[in-house]
């Protein structure tokens, strides 16, 4: 008998990052390189509503090289597609940056030269883009993303913090956030016959499949999506977006390989962003801090031409326990791109409330706000009135106290200064929702050949090609260099895509049941292929599954310029099973990072008048320099959540974002004595 | 991007004879923000002429103590260049504020004077702005103007064909103009000395001239005078994160004090205007006075005085002021030391 030491567990580095350093590794712009492709540029709509009332496209095809120019009046049309999708099927312009044509050109360099010589003229009115929590115009959507519903509300509210002798009353405001992965979004399109071969950065293949099935009336088998490596994504990769239509219409009628990648600026019109939220927190409590009233309210905005309505108070449902609670989300429609996902859709910016107003309200108490969290823990869902599968935020809180070294903190704010600068400590919690989704993966054994997983996952950078190689290699009993995996591709076993967290309790459950198959089995001399499966079950609705955690940051400010430094974070995680504690770490970290960055840094500013995202680069849009992030202390506490999924793991991609932000601006506030309500804290504001 | 010739002169009056034969051509230094600029559609040159290797590379000595500053000296290396360290601690501090290390590896002297302006409605092919496509109007007025000019902006409303309030984005340029320097340059008529304060321009009524150089024109070298007191200098640059970002603000300063009297003062400031702005009014404030956290004050608002912000870039005032507080106060304190 062999023993075969586990995988799961080991900080295995990771698998594809040779290949990474060395260029191996293609993106999906680096597919086709020997292909005699033409490439895509898009015209843009700088008016953010209104009709196109004449386009003329001969300027740009009389350029040498050209090949093409599609509008709204010849591109071909699309199948039942929803309304964002519809890229030049109408004269209609609903927001400021929509594709109005493209230009297929022999080099890009042509094509993008073309672009400005295709003339358009336009009706237009103002834009109406203003987010504002007094506008009469609010309304409640049927359902939010996931899922959720729209309200929640439990008990007399109003009656309760009327009546409550401690209470705050806030109002938080987050702005247009932008995913920026480091790669752009590209897709490379080509028609052999009737069958559609495209090379895609994306965040699962599968799930582009049904959209661009009906948009361009084929079926499954004609569609062939390949996306091995994709360099970051963070939500913006999630869905099918127009320019993928775009580089399919110009593959179709030139009869070619048609390339097309977004600029950076375009990524901030085209691929979705964080829509703004306004949130008003109310919460009661006694003296000693229990809380008997909660109510979040939510205001943001979706776009003319798409519901995205973001799941921002749903965290507060149950993070903490009171008799009397209420969250509503109201939205208005305004002249902006559809929003989409970002890291945390919901946790990220409705955490960074509930969390900031948990601060206040433990300084109106004279309480240390970990005590406060700590008193306010709920035995159970306080909402589904279910059990926990797993639920270890008061050991997160803990350990993090300890690591942060929090003991002995003095709660008073802005009395602590070194030279200029003043100095302050934080902490906030964390929570993200545990799910699993519909997932099959297959395997092929082969005597004296490694083992052949197959499964149509996606790794955006999260270190999945190598997690997945570990649950297999423990489910099969073999060593990892006997295990062949194979993702990012449409031919394979469908799967879920890289999103909301779901990866690994998704996808490693279908890998383990279908080893379980062949365990005990002989493999024929040639060779035996079993399917396994996993999806959603009982769990779902007899439990609350939510991974936990807990920030701390110190934070200085410049008493002279209002700048602001991060010299250290701490964040203690309970997030089921850690697969990999390396890809674990970077994961969290990277997080934690994107909080920071979120704290402190990065805002998409419309301009009111003309209705665009003025400060579209990474020059202007700010994200954390490497500078700005300090020491980043990172924990995890033992948890392993077999309730919820055979692994007993959580998600741990979008954990580490929520609450970050909370953490930083409750230790700005303990620097300085001055709360800023409105992310991100720059140094302006310190002189409001 | 529209298409290019590239050509390589023998000498820099190769290159400058090359130029003046092309009315839309460009010199490439560096070309880290030229190239950008071809890249988006804002700079449309058909010929860009390489001076990269043309123009000196070294720092040399120059009899008053001063020092003259290739063109083509990498900003890089002229940051870590022992004398400049010594002699004018806020020239290399002022280039180690800027960009990110490899940009600085590879901009060069001559090129870093010669940015344009990271104004977005600039950069932006597709909106209005007086300095891209004169008479097309201003969008940053009404529109996102948080990092724009405070002082000597031009604003006559966003339809007028003057308005323009961009900031010129240069730290280097900031701390020469504090010191006074001299731009060396030629052209088709010959040689000719720009001193820092005439190179730069306010937009008055033709936001699209940055500078004062006629078209053809190769800054060969830069001069910086001596200035002993100089050892005594700092630049403070705020910006919204810790590296790579423009100044929100930002201060050159050296003082020569006598005792606790103000015997001589440079300032200049960073982030506030079209052009680097001399402080002269805090400066005559300041001579002769006593090197107090008061008279900085005094001096800060005096010259602040003249500020006309726009609604999101209001915070420049108190903000350059306090800067220049501490800054002063911070070489005071050095000195007394």
């Amino acid at each position: 008998m062999t023993t075969i030491e586990r995988s799961v567990g080991a900080g295995v580095r990771r698998l594809d990052g040779p290949d990474k350093v060395r260029g191996r590794a293609p993106y999906a712009y680096e597919h086709e390189l020997d292909a005699q492709a033409v490439f895509v540029a898009i015209v843009q709509s700088p008016v953010a509503r209104g009709r196109i009332t004449a386009i003329d496209g001969s300027g740009a095809q009389a350029v040498p090289g050209v090949l093409a120019v599609l509008t709204h009046v010849d591109a071909p049309r699309l199948g039942e597609v929803v309304e964002e999708l519809r890229v030049l099927q109408s004269d209609a312009v609903q927001y400021a940056g929509q594709p109005v044509a493209v230009v297929v050109a022999e080099t890009s360099e042509v094509a993008r030269d073309a672009v400005g010589r295709v003339r358009v003229e336009y009706e237009s009115g103002d834009p109406d883009v203003v987010l504002s929590a007094d506008r009469d115009d609010l309304y409640a959507p049927e359902k939010l993303m996931a899922g959720f519903e729209t309200d929640s509300v439990i008990g007399d509210v109003d009656a309760a913090l009327a009546e409550a002798p401690v209470s705050v009353d806030v109002v938080y405001e987050t702005p247009n956030q932008h995913n920026n992965p480091i790669e752009m979004h590209a897709t490379v399109a080509r028609w052999d016959g009737d069958v559609l071969r495209m090379w895609d950065a994306n965040q699962g293949p599968h799930n582009l499949v049904p959209v661009i099935t009906e948009a361009f009336g084929i079926t499954e088998d004609q569609l062939h999506i390949t996306s091995p490596y994709v360099g970051g994504a963070f939500g913006s990769k999630a869905f099918t977006h127009v320019h993928q239509l775009l580089a399919i219409m110009a593959a179709k009628v030139t009869g070619r390989t048609a390339k097309l990648e977004l600029t950076r600026q375009q990524m901030f019109s085209l691929v979705g962003h964080r829509t703004p939220t306004i949130q008003r927190l109310r919460l009661g409590a006694r003296p000693d801090g229990t809380l008997t009233a909660i109510s979040h309210e939510v205001v943001e905005h979706t776009s003319q031409n798409a519901e995205f309505a973001e799941q921002t108070a749903t965290a507060t449902r149950l993070m903490y326990a009171a008799p009397a609670r209420r969250t509503t989300h109201r939205l208005a429609r305004l002249d902006v791109p559809a929003p989409t996902i970002m890291r945390a859709p919901g946790e990220a910016p409705g955490m960074y409330a509930l969390e900031s107003a948990m601060d206040e309200l433990a300084a109106a108490l004279g309480m240390d706000p970990v005590q406060l969290r700590l008193r306010n823990e709920p035995d159970r869902d306080p909402e589904r009135d279910v059990p926990w599968s797993t639920r270890n935020l008061v050991a997160c809180l803990t350990e993090g106290a300890e690591r942060f070294g929090w003991a002995g903190r003095d709660h008073r704010p802005g009395v602590r200064e070194e030279g200029r600068w003043l100095v302050g400590t934080g902490v906030a919690a964390a929570t993200y929702p545990t799910r699993r989704r519909p997932s099959q993966a297959r395997i092929e054994a082969v005597p004296g050949k490694p083992f052949v997983v197959s499964i149509d996952a996606s790794d955006i950078g999260t270190g999945a090609w190598t997690t997945l190689t570990q649950i297999a290699a423990d489910a099969l009993r073999v060593p990892m260099d006997q295990v062949v995996l194979r993702i990012g591709d449409s031919r394979l076993p469908k799967a879920s895509g890289a999103g909301g967290s779901t990866g690994i309790t998704s996808w490693g459950p279908a890998v383990v049941d279908a080893a379980e198959q062949l365990r005990d089995r002989d493999v024929p001399a040639g060779g035996l292929t079993v399917t396994g499966s996993s999806g959603p079950g009982d769990e779902a609705e007899q439990l609350s599954s939510h991974a936990f955690g807990a920030h701390f940051a110190e934070v200085r400010v410049d008493r002279d310029t209002g700048e602001v430094r991060v010299p250290r974070m701490t964040g203690v995680f309970a997030a089921g099973r850690i697969i990999n504690p390396v890809t674990a770490r970077s994961q969290f970290l990277g997080g934690m990072t994107m909080g920071l960055s979120m704290a402190l840094h990065e805002e998409a500013v419309l301009d009111t008048r003309r209705g665009h995202y003025a400060n579209h680069d990474l020059a202007e849009y700010h994200i954390a320099a490497n500078a700005d992030v300090g020491e980043v202390d990172i924990a995890w506490v033992d948890e392993v959540d077999e309730a919820h999924n055979p692994l007993g793991a959580k998600g741990i991609g979008e954990i580490g974002i929520v609450g970050s932000a909370a953490a930083i601006g409750n230790a700005y506030w303990h620097a300085t004595g001055r709360r800023v309500r409105d992310l991100p804290i720059t140094p302006d504001k310190w002189f409001r | 991007m529209r298409e290019f010739r590239y050509e390589k002169a023998a000498d820099p009056a190769g290159a400058v004879a090359l130029l003046a034969g092309a009315p839309e051509g460009a010199y490439l230094g560096g070309g880290t923000n030229l190239v950008d600029l071809m890249r988006l559609g804002v700079a449309t040159p058909d010929v860009l002429v390489d001076v990269r290797t043309l123009t000196s590379d070294l720092v040399e000595e120059l009899p008053d103590g001063g020092l003259r500053i290739g063109a083509a000296v990498p900003n890089a290396d002229l940051a870590a260049d022992l004398r400049v360290r010594q002699r004018f601690p806020l020239l290399a501090q002022a280039l180690l504020a800027g960009a990110s290390g490899q940009l600085r590896n590879r901009a060069t002297t001559g090129g870093n004077l010669l940015q344009r302006t990271r104004c977005t409605y600039f950069t932006d092919v597709t909106q209005p702005c007086n300095k891209r496509a004169p008479g097309s109007g201003c969008g940053a007025v009404t529109g996102l103007h948080r990092n724009h000019a405070v002082l000597g902006a031009t604003d006559e409303g966003p339809g007028s064909p003057h308005t323009c309030v961009a900031t010129h984005p240069s730290d280097l340029a900031v701390a020469l103009r504090a010191l006074d320097a001299e731009v060396r340059v030629l052209g088709p008529g010959g040689e000719r000395t720009v001193p820092m304060a005439d190179l730069h321009r306010l937009p008055g009524e033709d936001p699209s001239r940055d500078t004062t150089l006629a078209h053809g024109e190769l800054i060969t070298a830069i001069d910086v005078p001596g200035l002993p007191w100089a050892v005594r200098s700092r630049y403070r640059k705020v910006r919204d994160r810790a590296s790579y970002a423009f100044a929100l603000v930002s201060v050159a300063a050296a003082m020569d004090l006598d005792g606790s009297t103000v015997r001589d003062v440079r300032i200049a400031l960073g982030g506030m205007a079209h052009a680097p702005w001399r402080a002269t009014v805090a400066e005559d404030a300041l001579r002769g006075g006593p090197a107090t956290e008061e008279a900085f004050a005094a001096a800060a608002e005096a010259e602040l005085a003249a500020a006309r912000p726009l609604p999101d870039n209001a915070f420049k005032v108190p903000m350059a002021t306090s800067t220049l507080v501490r800054t002063l106060l911070q070489i005071s304190a050095e000195a007394r030391a």
